[in-house]
């Protein structure tokens, strides 16, 4: 049976593929859980995926040339790592470098493994502070849902942090070392919170994973498998249960039929050939990036300003986190880049306070140190360590002797922060690639500035000295939100309050996009709690789950 | 996952022995510290080898290096170099960045290097490192003073 598709442009017939009950497009955080979640469902799950499985033994920490691949194959920009499954982001409209890994893992390759949950006064921001809106669910609603996630991820953490509600610790946290008890003396003196930060990373053996043997280096893989990805995680148990996950390939749109439902996808296979993937059920999983680029790379006549766009708000209200980095040196080694990144983080100024002169807040995430190569390309670059005879000198009072932070600041919706189509640049197999329009706002640029002087003040209560700082992080956009917002009104949201978009009653969104706020700490528990809630929603309402008023 | 990108460029011979001097002005050996230079033999054939992306502006770099010593920085008395440095270092960030970049991963991965760190000369896995525990009595504070989040129930 030949296919048909509304549009005009594809000239040939595709090969049809076996249908499947449900297409998710994208094996990243939010698209493993769905898949793992609808798997006891029964139904014929395929997922596309543009990138290919990462081999633990690939990851730099197998070698000595562990710091170089940070900035070559494993480098967090895409613009840079140009590896064959990515594509190409005009980011030039953006003071913040969007950051990405596209393969089965997705973000969770490559992130720092710091797993704070979005707060109860994160979902009511307009009834409590009268700025953007309110999110059309609740810490209540995700609650089951960050435990199960909690549990499938294996996250490390201690119970009891007066930042939070009670929740449970899976794991023991990550040990304090000479990092976190040097933040934490300088806390208790300021009289400021900071607790164990709950981590990605396994402290002990855990459901076929190693335990974290402090690597470091964990932004660029785990090659013990202590940290938590989703290949790692959700992937082999919903493989177990007959998910098929099928590798490089990119979908290069959604298809819809005559009565505006999505029944497919139109993807690149390996060799480059066009296919088609035949669904009941679309599930898009791509990141607060590449979901509104597909979705506006979707268009027919159905839907001539993309799929699910009827507001408009496709693309709107990207929200990054601006990021702050403040960093310190010390007069004794301390843990240097042995053990991860993260370990420890402050709530102290989560909360809006109007006297700082913002409103909401920002969480402080404590970081270890540096390797030797780049400790010593940070210290010649800021000029902390000379060229010539002085260099060994100067670079053994910095190696092993620093320690940073990060400021992740709540980055409020605004709708001329945007991802769009370029009309030039396009990816390898010739789809129109994303463009960014971003521009940090007054309160962003105030949060900033507050949040150096503060941090400043716990590394100098720590008996730092040249402490640096740097805001906005320039390759900082690790994540993207916002852009397919979830609301109860259907003129001012793309989705409804469990992930179905408003004009394609089987098309659903489960990433960062629909976010209707950032709050201020990492995303990626409460994205998979959302993904994890809408594939819950998926399972409950099979018999209706395409009407009008389900 | 070794990318497939290749870079094509390679640096002449002439650019070799600039880039030599350079590298070697920028980390020289130390008798003190028992560490060879990053202009010696291993560790330049690493610099070399790994040059990549950084290949292009450090041929820029060169240029203009030769350029502002009348054809040739290697063909002036050391002496003069760092005058025709100091200048290009301050006015082409970017370019001393990669020289930077390029140097110092190649540097600070020799083994005799790592050993004078005291390191031991091995990548992290699958040994790993250890990390003290600390004394989680620390937090003894942070529990006293009770909870901070904010409830929007209860506002």
């Amino acid at each position: 049976m030949l296919l048909t598709i509304i549009k005009p442009r594809i000239e040939r017939p595709l090969s049809q593929l076996e249908r499947a009950d449900v297409l998710i497009i994208g094996a990243g955080a939010s698209g493993a859980a769905v898949a793992w979640s609808l798997a006891e469902t029964r139904m014929r799950i395929v997922c596309l995926e543009q990138g290919d499985w990462v081999k633990p033994t690939d990851y730099p920490s197998n070698g000595r040339d562990w710091e170089e691949r940070q900035f070559t194959d494993f480098n967090i920009n895409p613009n840079v790592r140009r590896s064959p499954a990515d594509y190409p982001i005009n980011d030039s409209g953006s003071p913040i470098k969007v950051v990405n890994f596209n393969g089965v893992g997705g973000g969770t390759i490559l992130y720092a493994g710091h797993f704070p949950r979005l707060h109860p006064s994160d979902f009511r921001v307009r009834s409590l502070d009268g700025v953007a809106d309110d999110w059309p669910i609740d810490y209540p609603t995700l609650e089951p849902w960050f435990a199960l996630n909690d549990r499938m991820m294996g996250i490390s953490g201690l119970a009891g942090d007066p930042a939070y509600p009670p929740k449970e610790a899976v794991l023991p946290p990550l040990p304090l070392g000479h990092t976190g008890t040097t933040y934490g003396r300088a806390l208790n003196t300021l009289g400021w919170h900071w607790w164990p930060a709950d981590t990605a990373m396994a402290t002990k053996d855990y459901d076929g994973r190693g335990r974290c043997i402090n690597l470091g280096n964990c932004m660029a893989g785990c090659a013990q498998g202590a940290k938590a990805s989703t290949d790692i995680t959700y992937w082999p148990h919903a493989i177990r249960q007959r998910v098929e996950l099928r590798t490089r390939a990119r979908v290069r749109e959604i298809t819809v039929d005559a009565s505006g439902m999505a029944n497919g996808a139109v993807y690149f296979d390996v060799s480059g050939v066009e296919q088609f993937q035949p669904a009941d059920v679309v599930v898009v999983a791509c990141n607060g990036v590449g979901t509104p680029r597909l979705l506006l790379n979707s268009t027919s006549n159905r839907f001539p300003n993309g799929l699910a766009n009827s507001t408009g708000l496709v693309g709107r209200n990207l929200m990054f986190h601006p990021y702050a980095s403040i960093r310190g040196f010390f007069d004794r080694p301390l843990d240097g880049h042995r053990g991860p990144h993260v370990g420890t983080w402050s709530q102290q100024f989560y909360e809006t306070d109007r006297t700082r002169g913002f409103v909401r807040g920002f969480t402080f995430q404590f970081n270890r140190g540096m390797g030797p190569a780049l400790t010593a390309m940070v210290g010649m670059m800021t000029g902390l360590i000379p060229w010539g005879s002085g260099h060994h000198e100067a670079y053994r009072m910095l190696f092993d002797r620093s320690i940073s932070m990060a400021a992740i600041c709540e980055d409020l919706p605004e709708a001329h922060n945007r991802v769009t189509l370029d009309p030039v640049l396009k990816d390898a197999n010739g789809i129109p690639a994303p463009r960014i329009e971003y521009q940090l706002s007054a309160n962003s640029r105030a949060m900033l500035a507050f949040a150096i002087e503060r941090g400043r003040e716990i590394l100098e209560t720590a008996g730092a000295r040249e402490i640096q700082s740097e805001a906005p992080i320039l390759n900082g956009g690790w994540h993207l939100l916002g852009t397919a917002r979830m609301g109860d009104d259907p003129e001012n949201s793309v989705v409804n309050s469990w992930g179905r978009a408003h004009d394609v009653k089987n098309l659903f969104i489960v990433d960062g996009s629909v976010f209707v706020t950032s709050g201020g700490v990492n995303p990626t528990a409460t994205i998979q709690a959302i993904a994890l809630h809408v594939a819950d929603n998926i399972k409950k309402r099979l018999a209706n789950l395409f009407d009008a008023d389900a | 996952m070794k990318t497939e990108i290749h870079f094509q460029a390679k640096l002449t011979s002439a650019q070799s022995r600039t880039l030599a001097v350079l590298v070697g002005s920028m980390i020289p050996a130390s008798d003190e510290h028992g560490v060879p230079g990053a202009d010696d033999p291993l560790i330049f054939a690493d610099i070399l080898k790994s040059l990549g992306r950084e290949t292009v502006a450090i041929q820029q770099l060169i240029g203009i290096l030769d350029e502002r010593s009348g054809g040739s920085f290697v063909g002036l008395p050391i002496e003069q170099h760092q005058a025709v440095l100091e200048p290009v270092r301050q006015e082409h960030p970017l370019l001393i960045a990669a020289l930077i970049t390029a140097t110092a991963r190649c540097y600070y991965r020799d083994d005799r290097v790592m050993h004078s760190l005291g390191m031991e000369a091995r990548p992290p896995f699958p040994k790993g490192f250890e990390v003290h525990e600390g004394d989680w009595a620390l937090l003894d504070p942070v529990k006293a003073r009770g909870p901070i989040w904010r409830n929007p129930d209860r506002e």
